[in-house]
């Protein structure tokens, strides 16, 4: 069911949502509240994004949109209609849009974690924006700002714990084969090289994470493909790499003295990285290192 | 095991990173079987699909079947477009599709084995397995003693350094306390405890790890979980099923050996057990082992037991034939598809609760739980009237389908009128979280590459859960009556539902 408000307050909005879901006849159990952030240009990327989300888990999906206008409030409720939560799309025009928080504050679900993606430009400090205030988790993504290289230094430079990047959440399944590899091949690595299109904020942020963990000078090649697309780990007895070969989804492993090998690693859709950063609520220590050493290696 | 501490690139605090099990062929007896397709396979293909197989894998298939490599990844594909959890994708098909092998044969023939040893030493050296070994036997147990002889004679067990080789078997582990000790020894002729993992897949790693949670990881469950407090427990194990086409394994078998031995005595032990002081192996089996060896079926079997025989009816809008009926099941067939019995723990949490076990086919529905009934308010300050819809709290693990809990309480009905009635307060694993659970098959084949057996039961848990069934079993074999009839799609004979009336109990309808 599909209710549509103008003009209208959270007061309102509660109360319509709560018959709503009645009516439906939905039992609660919702897992999280999920705020993304957009504006008028985004919002129906925004919002198809929500859905895919709200579809995976049975939570409070609400997409905030900022306009241009007298100080107003233009709510749609879904409830029902093919996802096991709710969707609610606020439009919050004028001055409004400046004290967020009295309008979401009590939208948000009771005992359970809050959690605000900007799928687009995104505060400089999320963590001290009216709407990053409210949640536990703050997702960003640098690869969609104009500049991800400097996004990430930003980013970086403002990190609080509970902040995320989906640029980190591209690179699990490469640190997870990188960890194999070691595990296989357990020798001292002494130098390290990622190879990636030049300026590539994935780049920079495994390469800190190299270092971090390796404590080695990690060297930057610049390559015509995108994103990341070879990482070499030398040793004295030799090299371990693992090279997106021809194919954008598979890559080539290689441990010395071992066959070459094919390993699936594709670039993984928004909604996996979106999955992915769902699943944990804590803050992520190891992120907080690499960023850390990202700032350090500015600064330096 | 892979040395995790060594690894610069791992952080116990990086719950993140997949744990990708290390190089290895998986080598599966008998995977022309139902088993085999409809579970194994996808799981395979599952755990490559998330990243969690290593970039050296080799599967190979044995079986008698005159088939090439590229028949059987034709079977493998098929089987995982049909039955895999995750969508197909071309890329994760191809990482696996290299190192499928097919080994055609019968499991006398020493020409098979050597050709087996060829294949996964072949393998070892084009995909980098580095000599580990994973026998996966989804065979008969009557076939483990010759399997295992070949795989001892032609050396396929031998390890190399550094590599290790375990065994996978399954439910039953036997069919008596004597017969499960051969085995046993059968099988340790070959392997070490630690290498050996049984399989019980009703009870995934994952059921076992959230009863510990819920149990462990909460202040207001333990303090009422106990004889103050409850006063019967029922686990239950129901299936709508018949015995389809495996007469051959279930006549003579029969529900008790094929369910309440393994899962249903698991399942007690785990709801019964003490708080293991961690959940290292060792650990979470000796509480098991101490529940096991404190429980027993009470004085006369004949009032604390019960069994059935489906006959001819109607199951969820089907006509459905009676199990004497079934093809290739002996008409005087005594076997029994319906089994309860009743089990006291005799130690002092459970003295005096008893916990009543039932595993039967084709009952109205398919669903597997155990159920902590509570005693009776001592006092209640009501009219008799204000409280007659009022039954016993309840506690109710679900464990399938739908995993999850129920706790049942009463609430005063709306309105001027005192009246209290029972309600349900409900959670399901399905919809709380945002991942959904992994199949068992995944966890299971997961563990086993990476060497973690922890949950998996060991030889004495086995011994001990005979111990408490066989001499019910000697009481049915010496019963000259056959086992009481019950219409196809009911809640089973009378004669078990007199066993609990006469403590006083009914059996929920779950």
């Amino acid at each position: 069911m599909i209710i549509e408000l103008k003009n209208t307050t959270t007061r309102e909005v509660a109360s319509e949502l709560l018959r709503a879901r009645r009516n439906v006849g939905s039992a609660s159990g919702m897992v999280l509240t999920l705020l993304v952030v957009s504006d008028e240009d985004h919002r129906d990327d925004a919002l198809q994004a929500a859905r895919a989300s709200a579809t995976a888990h049975p939570s409070r999906v609400i997409v905030v949109t900022y306009a241009d206008g007298e100080s107003q409030l233009d709510a749609e409720i879904q409830v029902g209609e093919g996802i096991p939560g709710d969707l609610l799309a606020l439009t919050m025009t004028g001055t409004l849009a400046e004290h967020a928080g009295s309008v979401l504050l009590p939208l948000l679900l009771p005992d359970s974690p809050t959690i605000v993606w900007w799928p687009h430009d995104a505060p400089d400090h999320p963590s001290e924006d009216p709407v990053g205030r409210l949640a536990d988790r703050r997702i960003t993504d640098a690869a969609s700002a104009d500049d991800p290289q400097a996004a990430l230094i930003t980013r970086a430079r403002n990190y609080t714990p509970g902040d995320t990047d989906l640029t980190w959440t591209r690179l699990t399944r490469w640190r997870g084969l990188l960890a194999a590899a070691l595990d296989q091949y357990p020798h001292k690595v002494t130098r390290a090289l990622v190879r990636s299109a030049p300026d590539n904020a994935p780049a920079t942020l495994l390469m800190a994470w190299l270092e971090e963990r390796l404590g080695v000078e990690v060297t930057n090649e610049e390559s015509a493909r995108a994103g990341v697309s070879e990482v070499r780990l030398t040793t004295e007895e030799g090299d371990i790499v693992i090279n997106r070969g021809q194919s954008d989804s598979i890559a080539l492993y290689n441990v010395p003295g071992q066959p070459e090998r094919k390993v699936a690693l594709r670039r993984r859709p928004l909604t996996d990285l979106l999955t992915e950063e769902l699943q944990r609520m804590d803050a992520d220590d190891i992120f907080e290192a690499a960023v850390g050493r990202i700032v350090k290696r500015e600064d330096a | 095991m892979p040395n995790t501490s060594n690894n610069p690139l791992k952080d116990p605090q990086d719950r993140r990173l997949p744990q990708i099990a290390g190089p290895c062929v998986l080598v599966i007896f008998g995977v022309t079987g139902d088993l085999s397709r409809k579970k194994l396979m996808p799981a395979v293909y599952d755990l490559a699909n998330r990243g969690m197989l290593p970039p050296g894998f080799g599967l190979v298939g044995f079986a008698r079947r005159d088939w090439k490599d590229q028949d059987f990844a034709k079977e493998v594909h098929d089987a995982v477009k049909e039955h895999a959890r995750t969508p197909f994708r071309e890329e994760v098909w191809e990482q696996l599709l290299e190192g499928i092998r097919f080994v055609p044969g019968t499991f006398d023939s020493d020409d098979s084995f050597d050709k087996l040893k060829e294949t996964i030493t072949d393998l070892d050296r084009a995909r980098g397995t580095g000599g580990n070994h994973a026998f996966y036997l989804s065979i008969p147990p009557s076939s483990f003693e010759v399997v295992v002889a070949q795989l001892k004679k032609h050396g396929l067990t031998d390890s190399e350094q550094g590599g290790w080789n375990r065994v996978v078997i399954e439910k039953p582990f036997g069919h008596d306390l004597e017969s499960a000790k051969e085995l046993n020894a059968v099988v340790n002729s070959l392997f070490e405890p630690h290498e050996v993992f049984r399989i019980d897949h009703y009870l995934g790693k994952e059921t076992v790890q959230n009863m510990l949670a819920l149990r462990f990881a909460n202040q207001m469950f333990e303090p009422i979980w106990n004889n103050h407090y409850v006063s019967h427990v029922q686990i239950t194990m129901a299936e709508d099923i018949g015995i389809g086409g495996r007469a051959g394994y279930y006549d003579g078998i029969g529900a008790a050996r094929d369910v309440i031995q393994n899962h249903l005595l698991q399942l007690l032990a785990l709801t019964a057990m003490e708080e293991p002081t961690s959940f290292e192996a060792s650990q979470l089996r000796a509480e098991k082992q101490k529940v096991l060896a404190a429980a027993h079926v009470p004085g006369d079997l004949s009032v604390s037991t019960a069994r059935g025989q489906y006959c001819a009816g109607w199951q969820g809008a089907q006509q459905v034939k009676g199990y004497l009926e079934e093809d290739g099941v002996d008409a005087g067939s005594s076997t029994e598809t319906y089994a309860a019995i009743r089990v006291d723990v005799e130690n002092r949490r459970w003295a005096g609760v008893p916990f009543y076990l039932r595993a039967a086919k084709r009952m109205p529905r398919r669903v597997t739980e155990v159920a902590l009934n509570f005693k009776r308010a001592p006092h209640l300050p009501f009219t008799p009237t204000d409280t007659e819809e009022l039954g016993t709290n309840a506690l109710v693990m679900r464990i399938q389908p739908d995993e999850g809990v129920t706790l049942r309480f009463g609430a005063k009905v709306p309105g001027t009128q005192m009246e209290i009635r029972e309600v349900s307060m409900d959670f399901a694993y399905g919809g709380s979280f945002t991942e959904s659970s992994p199949e068992a098959y995944e966890r299971l084949i997961l563990d086993v590459m990476l060497g973690d057996p922890p949950l998996f039961p060991q030889q004495e848990e086995v011994e001990l859960s005979w111990k408490i069934l066989d001499p019910v079993l000697e009481h049915w074999a010496n019963e000259p009556e056959q086992p009481e009839a019950y219409e196809s799609g009911t809640w089973g004979p009378q004669s078990a539902f007199d066993m609990l009336a006469r403590d006083g109990f009914a059996w929920r309808r779950p």
